[in-house]
């Protein structure tokens, strides 16, 4: 049987080309608030202002960048491992214009100052109704080609954005519940109340971290991974088993968040030790994607994709150790509300969640773009140093403000009075934040050179759907 | 027996569960799956001769599709 059909890429294509767009602007709105940090007088107007920005800024890296990029990448990955055009193209062409509506609304009414006040999950109630609808035709469409399949197996790395799909629609649902009051400006109040509000604020907020930025994110490098290195997956056993404990264990991972509040003790306790026991899970991961460069580090060498790659996996198995560590109520203790915090975020952000997207993308966009490779391979290599040294330019100043500033914050006179005032620590800070700017300007510049190197493919390539090939059979 | 019993039972048979899934995942009996479908996003594009070759694996990395 010959088929004719060829995959869609459109969607793809769409959702590629934006993940680079998104990921200038999300950046760029994280320097200008580093900036802000500062030099107080940027604050200029009050839409522009530090508190409005701030979740433009988590907003935009989130669910503007990473979010195109999971939906580019599972798109992808999907059809091609299950050898079927995406399920309902209306609705999968309907996830990107809703998607990209849904940024744009939040691009306004942020900087409005319309917020629901919990993080992640500031956007408000009309708002939210898109995304709910957004996110069920996601889930028709990715699993939707899953049951359409012509294979027998469904590959590891769908089933880690099936898992992604599913656990953020119930998160969304269960902490996004509110009454609204009214529709301009857009006012709602969260369903729940007191520390039951915190604690489901948190178990969404926490397995935003577990499914959004880690799982989809698995997903990616389950496929991108093998594919660049030209070779299998070290141990699918492997991959297997540490899915499951994943999914097990994140969701009890949230009351890490609440260490030392109005959350009662014991429920703290279970989150900090279900955050100790994800490690095992999250380095079973890492050293399944590193390993499957087992034999062909070669190749590392000079592919800068896959450098990109596994030096995404180092720095998630660098912030999956952090992680459990400051998830232990006494380290909590030194590092909660300091900007350690922060730079744990960014190396999990940045070195994991950004650069095995980018990463990503510079593998799909010649295939989509009927190139064998981008514009400039070369620009790709300056793009992984510039981001390498900006990561670690924003994450080590971090570090030795945060323990510096829970030190000072701790410290008492014999007299039991503080040693130093709040402001004192702020005033030791500046030189770090100054750093830590000079690295997110760096992060952010290799994505222009990125959105060049993007531009010049787009430009000398055009827009190919690749056919639908039979499967190949794989056994013998 | 309150909802209380009914958590920690729950709680417990979910790690059943896990353990079930553990012994599943290294059982001999999936070995010959599992291999399969570690090479499906190879399937698509590489000829059938490419990825019946034993490890070490050398697939040809070309094509533009």
């Amino acid at each position: 049987m010959q088929s004719q059909a060829t995959y869609n890429y459109q969607v793809v294509r769409q959702f590629a080309v934006m993940t680079v767009i998104w990921g200038i602007v999300g950046m760029l709105v994280g320097v200008i608030i580093a900036a802000q940090l500062i030099w107080p007088e940027l604050n200029v107007i009050e839409w522009l202002s530090y508190g409005r920005l701030r979740p433009l800024h988590t907003n935009a890296v989130i669910f503007a960048f990473g979010g195109c990029a999971l939906f580019a990448s599972s798109y992808y990955v999907v059809q091609r491992t299950c050898h079927t055009p995406l399920f309902a193209p209306g609705l999968a062409s309907f996830t990107f214009w809703g998607w990209q509506l849904i940024i744009l609304l939040a691009a306004v009414t942020l900087p409005l100052g319309y917020t629901s006040g919990k993080e992640y999950a500031e956007l408000e109630w009309p708002i939210d109704i898109l995304i709910t609808l957004v996110w069920v035709s996601y889930a028709l469409v990715f699993f939707g080609t899953i049951i359409k399949r012509r294979t027998p197996h469904i590959y590891v790395a769908n089933w880690f954005f099936g898992a992604f799909i599913l656990t953020v629609a119930v998160l969304h649902l269960v902490n996004s519940a509110e009454i609204p009051v009214s529709f301009l400006p857009m006012k709602s109040y969260s369903a729940y109340a007191g520390a039951q509000d915190a604690m489901v604020q948190w178990w969404y907020g926490h397995n935003a971290v577990g499914f959004f930025l880690t799982a989809g994110f698995l997903g990616i490098m389950y496929y991108f991974v093998p594919k660049q290195a030209g070779r299998p997956v070290y141990s699918y056993r492997l991959s297997v088993v540490h899915f499951w404990a994943l999914v097990f264990t994140y969701m009890w991972a949230g009351p890490h968040h609440l260490h030392y509040t109005a959350l009662p003790d014991w429920t703290q306790s279970v989150g900090m030790l279900f955050s100790l026991i994800l490690l095992a899970p999250s380095w079973g991961g890492m050293i399944n994607g590193i390993m499957t460069l087992s034999g062909a580090w070669h190749k590392l060498r000079d592919d800068p994709i896959l450098k990109f790659l596994v030096t995404s996996l180092s720095f998630y198995g660098m912030s999956t150790f952090e992680g459990p560590m400051m998830s232990i109520k006494t380290v909590n203790a030194l590092s909660h509300y300091t900007d350690w915090t922060i730079g744990h975020v960014h190396s999990g952000a940045l070195g994991w969640v950004a650069m095995v997207s980018i990463g990503a993308i510079y593998y799909l966009l010649p295939r989509l773009f009927d190139k064998t490779e981008m514009y400039s391979v070369k620009l790709i290599n300056t793009h992984f140093w510039i981001s390498t040294i900006g990561v670690v330019l924003y994450i080590a100043p971090m570090w030795i403000a945060g323990v510096m500033q829970g030190l000072m914050w701790r410290a008492t006179n014999l007299d039991g009075t503080l040693t130093y005032s709040f402001v004192e620590s702020v005033k030791s800070t500046y030189p770090f934040y100054t750093i830590r700017l000079l690295g997110g300007l760096l992060f952010f510049s290799g994505m222009l050179l990125m959105a060049y190197n993007m531009v010049k493919t787009i430009a000398s390539g055009k827009a190919v759907n690749a056919p639908v090939l039979e499967p190949t059979v794989a056994h013998a | 027996m309150d909802i209380n019993d009914l958590r920690s039972l729950f709680t417990v048979l979910t790690f059943a569960l896990f353990l079930a899934i553990v012994w599943w995942a290294y059982s001999g009996k999936r070995k010959q799956a599992f291999e399969e479908a570690a090479l499906l996003p190879f399937t698509d594009d590489e000829p059938v001769e490419a990825v019946k070759q034993p490890a070490p694996f050398r697939l040809n990395e070309r094509k533009a599709s």
